[in-house]
């Protein structure tokens, strides 16, 4: 069954669209990411015009993060105050960030510094969760403990900063400074790659700042519904790219494949959990990484900066 | 003023070639409009064409010959070149193309190569390759721009935007023929123009202009409109509408 898009002006198959977006609301759901960059290749790859991937899909993002946000809130297992915190800092980012992409832009390297930091965030982040994972693992089946269980005052120097303050809900008594630097990190990123940063935000939650993994998710969750909402709104006005029928089909494949995602995630242990997430990330790292490698097929690509009627 | 006006405009039908002893074309296209509704998967349009003769028009020994093209709204279209450096593959040489059309289709009686002769078609832009490589396509970089302008046609021939048939035009009798504009989904909606001429033993006799435009209707237009004039509204819209449906799905999946 096929349906005509009114603002990406091509027809879709109704089927295709909700499957795609069941598939990548499972994954969103699972590791308390938005998806944005899987969503968004995806579409592009249909034929839908990019600038309408990018922010149409930021609603489904909306859509299946206020799911599972709202899921978490129930669970008790979202901390508003650390996530307000992550916002503010998130939002001075992304204006940073929205400059810089434009300074990009005008000096005709834009492909580049997006490519190039898809590549080193994606593998770095990977490469470290899969390390962590793998001597867990390893620690584990030598009989000894996980993890030394966290202590009082067992921390690393930087929580330790002036300006300290409780969050009660992730069990973390630390400076806001570090909170909102990297905060302004993550959007400043987002921003740059048209992404929510959830994929930054879950394991530096984790890592960085050793907030309880049931928590985690539904924090990064709460901070992806805000950030997108404004960028999702920013989109429909400057460049007028968000297709509400597009959006509809993703939600509705999104919201359900989220559900399973989220279930499936409570029950998955904690290692492997992070196990999988590196996963993920190394195998986006590797698709860039190749892209920018590998001699391609057609080497030329065609753009339509604007439609004359 | 109105005497200047009344002058240029007899200076100006002096300067039309007015064909003596020509045939003249009729043409008429099946429908003026095209209208996009929710299950649009693309469409053809006909095109039906009379060649009329009178008393004067010599008698030709050659059959005629028909070329139809139809140019779709006009993009600025960027195409850009990958180039080896280091290890990486980068962006490094573009060609820009200001008034490109988005569709482009060539339908001819027979293979334009034996239409006419390769100046002629140069110079009337009579065939694909002709359209592409023409001097006011995109600037001309002295033989740097040639692997841009193939790589536009090869890349939108692909999507089945740009496509040249050299049997499209059938002839029913010998003064009249018909052809079929295959539109695809991708097409976007705008004015397309359609040229129809007329050409026997190389020589071009007759061509005539017709238009139709593709537009969206009901849903599909008030949402375009909806996106365009009221943006902001627009935009907060599909925000409420996200975060309802994300609050339902988790009403819904709710355990107690």
């Amino acid at each position: 069954m096929q349906i005509y898009l009114p603002i990406a002006e091509m027809p879709v198959s109704v089927l295709l669209i909700l499957a795609m977006g069941a598939a990548v609301g499972f994954i969103s759901g699972l590791f308390g990411i938005g998806g944005g960059f899987l969503m968004t290749p995806l579409l592009i790859f249909l034929g839908i015009p990019p600038a309408v991937a990018v922010a149409t899909q930021s609603a489904q993002i909306v859509a299946s993060s206020t799911t599972s946000a709202l899921g978490a809130l129930r669970r008790r297992a979202l901390d508003l105050k650390l996530g307000s915190m992550l916002i503010a800092g998130g939002l001075i980012g992304s204006g940073l960030g929205v400059w810089f992409f434009a300074a990009a832009r005008r000096a005709g390297q834009l492909d580049l510094v997006i490519v190039v930091s898809y590549v080193t965030l994606f593998t770095v982040v990977g490469s470290l969760m899969m390390r962590e994972s793998i001597r867990e693992f390893w620690v584990k089946r030598r009989g000894g403990a996980a993890r030394p269980r966290r202590r009082g005052g067992d921390h690393a120097p930087y929580l330790g900063w002036p300006l300290r303050m409780r969050f009660p809900r992730s069990k973390l008594y630390a400076s806001v400074i570090p909170i909102l630097g990297f905060a302004l990190f993550v959007g400043f990123a987002g921003a740059l790659l048209g992404i929510g940063g959830g994929f930054i935000m879950v394991p530096a939650l984790l890592y960085i700042f050793r907030v309880p993994t049931g928590v985690v998710v539904g924090t990064s969750q709460f901070q992806i519904v805000c950030t997108t909402l404004i960028t999702l709104v920013l989109h429909a006005v400057a460049n007028q790219a968000v297709d509400i029928v597009l959006a509809i089909l993703l939600i509705v494949g999104g919201v359900f494949g989220a559900q399973f995602g989220a279930r499936a995630g409570r029950n998955l242990r904690a290692e492997v959990f992070r196990f999988l997430l590196a996963i993920l990330l190394l195998a986006v790292g590797l698709r860039f990484a190749l892209e920018l490698m590998i001699r391609p097929n057609e080497p030329f690509s065609i753009t339509t900066e604007e439609v004359r009627a | 003023m109105m005497r200047i006006a009344a002058r240029l405009w007899i200076c100006l039908l002096a300067l039309a070639p007015v064909p003596v002893l020509g045939e003249s074309l009729v043409t008429s296209l099946s429908s003026s409009r095209v209208l996009i509704n929710s299950n649009y998967t693309g469409t053809s349009i006909a095109v039906f064409g009379a060649i009329e003769r009178d008393a004067q028009t010599i008698s030709r020994a050659t059959p005629y010959n028909v070329v139809i093209t139809v140019r779709g709204p006009r993009q600025y279209i960027v195409v850009r070149e990958k180039e080896r450096l280091g290890p990486l593959w980068l962006n490094r040489e573009q060609q820009k193309f200001p008034g490109a059309p988005s569709y482009l289709a060539v339908l001819t009686s027979e293979p334009v190569r034996e239409i006419t002769s390769e100046q002629l078609r140069m110079r009337q832009k009579i065939g694909l390759q002709a359209i592409i490589h023409a001097a006011d396509f995109t600037n001309d970089r002295s033989g740097a721009d040639r692997p841009f302008r193939d790589a536009l046609f090869r890349l939108k021939s692909r999507e089945g935007l740009y496509r040249e048939d050299e049997r499209g035009v059938a002839f029913l009798t010998p003064n009249i023929f018909r052809a079929s504009i295959p539109l695809p989904a991708t097409a976007p909606p705008g004015d397309y123009d359609v040229e129809v001429t007329l050409l026997a033993d190389t020589v071009i006799l007759a061509r005539t202009l017709t238009h139709f435009e593709m537009v969206k209707t009901g849903f599909e237009q008030q949402v375009g409109v909806a996106a365009r004039d009221w943006s902001w509204l627009y935009g907060a819209m599909t925000a409420l509408l996200a975060l309802f449906f994300g609050w339902t799905a988790s009403m819904i999946f709710r355990r107690d």
